[in-house]
């Protein structure tokens, strides 16, 4: 460990990534923690395997910071962000949120359950939060070529709050799509910038 | 020195193989299916020539990971709780038995069962055995043990029981890596009768494993894995086991925790320790991940103990359940933080059949199948097909245990539900259905038979499953007369005269078989690639 950030005062990001099983939230904290290693960072992160992976709610928490990380699970009222591949799946986890926090999340419902709420009151409720951000992350995925690709344009759209360099999210992308092939890699660093711009757009 | 981002349960992995791993078998169940994956995985595995196995059930796993250590070899078998009752007989005499090359057990328990029908705390199997168990507190720690974990188990001639849980199992984290040991050459043991248990020799092994009770408890008191730091507020002191111990400093993140605590990583527990704890404070605060195992040998069954003792059994923690670092806050005293509420409007979302499962239409055509009949006579078993208790198909009345299925409903049948049916799969049947299809067809008990034969172990992510290719020749070795084994096709254009044709075997007064084989629809590549090997084999 011989990093600047070592060095620098305690700092520490509490990230959880929520959806539904098979949305691709494995992805996007493979590729943080990619990241992470490459920024030298301590991290700590903890996933769902077995029976919920099958249409379930699953979440993945992703600690990252300058020294030791000791609970692998992020203590209730301290998460700094959630991003959420589906909005009802990011309401679900707001008692983990400090009162700083931000919602990043997705608007399209992902809806397997007979009793979905109302989408109106589930929208109204995340733009009551003061740092919260939502778009139709497939629509721009599917700009870029396939929906697939939505959990990265979210993960582009929380870029600026992991404390690294963007250069090293890139670096995660490769590292994990790498063995796809080029196209996949380019179509989702694409998505990584996307989403990046789409956050600067509205928080202007 | 390599630093790898890995889970909890590739870190045991890593660290086995870096030990000098011969051979790893096992039987797929979360949170422990990660652990063997890797192994097979492994490039560096692959080059070392070590065996990576899924086998039959734990019990048969087990039962090979002996036969290496008796060759004087290092090996591995894992598990997740539950399957360490399947393994239970080979596993206690092991202790009898003792370990030749090194023989590490790992299981896996998962408090709160988030994947599993209880909460069960392995350390308790450890202490029946009489053991020694490792309890690492992290990712980094999992992997030393390992290494530790082989060395005892040959300087003491025991297998050795690693206890971990699902938080720490599917967890990643930076670990670093050690030399690479390499190893053991064959060396049987130098006793031939050590692993022979009849009455005389037992009695003589199992005198060498209670006289070991002392060493094992020496290795506890010096080993570092049970590590005591001194506190300033004696007040109170706490004792903390395996994970539990990152949710207590989590509490305390500028180190200024006030008050001594004992971290528990190797059991049996550490006497000497504990009681010099106990000794410098006014009260103990015990916390463990699972059941209260500590705590209870601390009270003792008269609470005789000088100081107060709180934990999960004075309600200080919850008696049941996984902990988390603000469940250890409360317990420490710490305020209530402020949170964010969770609006009422938002649901659950259970796990649910995947779009095209091909179980879907298995269980669409025994709900017709069985419509002119009282419900209530569908007895089932563990996979995801026990999703088909849940609406919309509502298809089953029971999930016990591995293989349960068909033995219930024989007992069931036999006291008067007639007819019964089974639904289990593949991979469980091979598990665990096989006796219990041979008791039926013994006594020609009044049984329908349904084994989903989607090709691979589903649930815990598509493993190979040992029923390809064998299933009717199984079946039929088991004694059942082929008339009375079907093989449907579960798929809607069939729905007919496959819903049909269970109507005909459920009417059938004895024991019927259907095997309804599609194969799982996000497993594809897996099962290709089984069927390629399978076929290489065959030829």
């Amino acid at each position: 460990m011989n990093n600047e950030n070592l060095n620098s005062e305690k700092f520490k990001k509490d990230i959880i990534i929520a959806g539904v099983g098979g949305q691709g939230i494995v992805s996007i904290a493979s590729v943080i923690g990619y990241a992470t290693l490459e920024a030298k960072l301590f991290f700590k992160q903890s996933e769902v395997h077995g029976m919920s992976q099958r249409g379930g709610d699953v979440q993945s928490h992703f600690r990252i910071a300058n020294a030791p990380i000791h609970s692998d699970t992020i203590p209730m009222g301290n998460a700094d962000l959630i991003i959420s591949v589906e909005p009802m799946e990011a309401l679900r986890y707001v008692n983990f949120l400090n009162s700083d926090g931000w919602i990043i999340t997705n608007q399209n419902p992902y809806n397997n359950i007979p009793n979905y709420p109302d989408l109106n009151i589930v929208y109204d409720t995340i733009n009551q939060f003061p740092h919260s951000i939502m778009f139709d992350a497939e629509a721009e995925a599917r700009k870029i070529g396939t929906a697939k690709a939505a959990n990265i344009v979210l993960l582009g759209a929380a870029s600026s709050f992991l404390g690294m360099d963007y250069t090293m999210l890139e670096t995660g992308i490769r590292k994990l799509f790498g063995r796809k092939g080029d196209k996949i890699v380019d179509i989702n660093i694409r998505a990584l910038a996307r989403g990046a711009e789409i956050f600067r757009d509205i928080k202007k | 020195m390599k630093r790898l981002p890995i889970l909890g349960d590739e870190a045991i992995a890593q660290g086995a193989i870096d030990a000098g791993l011969t051979a790893i078998y096992a039987y797929p169940g979360t949170p422990s299916t990660e652990i063997t994956e890797y192994v097979l995985r492994s490039k560096q595995a692959k080059e070392a020539g070590i065996i990576a196995n899924w086998c039959a059930n734990e019990k048969t796993a087990m039962e090979a990971a002996i036969g290496v250590s008796y060759t004087g070899k290092r090996a591995m078998a894992c598990m997740k709780h539950v399957g360490l009752n399947v393994a239970a007989d080979p596993f206690m005499n092991s202790a009898i038995t003792g370990a030749n090359g090194g023989l590490v057990v790992v299981s896996a328990d998962d408090p709160s069962m988030h994947s599993s029908q209880n909460e069960q705390d392995s350390r308790y199997f450890g202490k029946f055995a009489l053991m020694p168990v490792l309890e690492p507190h992290d990712q980094q720690e999992a992997y030393d043990m390992m290494h530790y974990g082989f060395d005892i188990s040959e300087k003491y001639g025991t297998p050795i029981l690693m206890r971990i849980t699902t938080r720490l199992a599917h967890s990643r984290a930076g670990v670093t890596l050690r030399e690479t040991r390499a190893q053991n050459d064959m060396r049987l043991p130098e006793n031939a009768r050590q692993f022979v248990l009849l009455p005389s020799n037992a009695r003589h092994r199992y005198d060498i494993l209670v006289r070991n009770q002392d060493n094992f408890i020496y290795e506890a008191e010096t080993s570092g894995f049970n590590k005591f730091t001194d506190g300033v507020d004696k007040s109170m002191g706490i004792i903390v086991s395996g994970i539990a111990y990152n949710y207590v400093m989590e509490n305390y993140q500028h180190n200024n925790l006030p008050y001594p605590i004992l971290r528990i990583g190797q059991y049996p527990l550490p006497v000497d320790m504990i009681r010099n704890l106990i000794d410098s404070v006014d009260k103990v605060l015990v916390i463990e991940e699972g059941y209260p195992l500590i705590e209870e040998q601390l009270r003792g069954l008269l609470n005789n103990g000088s100081k107060p003792i709180h934990g999960r059994l004075d309600g200080t923690l919850p008696r049941k359940g996984e902990l988390n670092p603000v469940i250890v806050a409360k317990a420490l005293n710490f305020g209530e933080p402020t949170l964010n509420i969770v609006p009422e409007f938002i649901v659950g979302r259970p796990p649910q059949l995947c779009a095209g499962c091909p179980h879907i239409d298995s269980y669409t055509g025994l709900n017709e199948a069985m419509a002119d009949y009282s419900g209530g006579r569908v007895m089932s078993d563990i996979g995801c097909y026990t999703l088909g208790a849940l609406e919309p198909f509502n298809s089953i009345n029971s999930c016990v245990d591995m293989g349960a299925s068909i033995t219930m409903a024989k007992g069931a049948a036999d006291a008067g539900l007639v007819p019964a049916v089974a639904v289990i799969g593949d991979s469980t049947f091979i598990h665990s259905g096989i006796t219990g299809l041979i008791d039926c067809v013994t006594y020609n008990s009044p049984v329908t038979i349904l084994i989903l034969d989607n090709e691979t172990v589903a649930m815990t992510g598509g493993q190979k499953s040992l029923a390809m290719g064998k299933l009717e020749n199984i079946v039929l070795g088991a004694g059942l007369k082929p008339e009375h084994l079907h093989v449907i096709d579960p798929r809607k254009k069939f729905h007919e005269q496959n819903t049909e044709l269970m109507k005909k075997a459920i009417a059938h007064q004895g024991v019927s078989v259907i095997i309804a084989r599609r194969e799982c629809i996000v497993a594809l590549d897996e099962i290709k690639a089984e069927r390629e090997k399978l076929a290489a084999q065959t030829n």
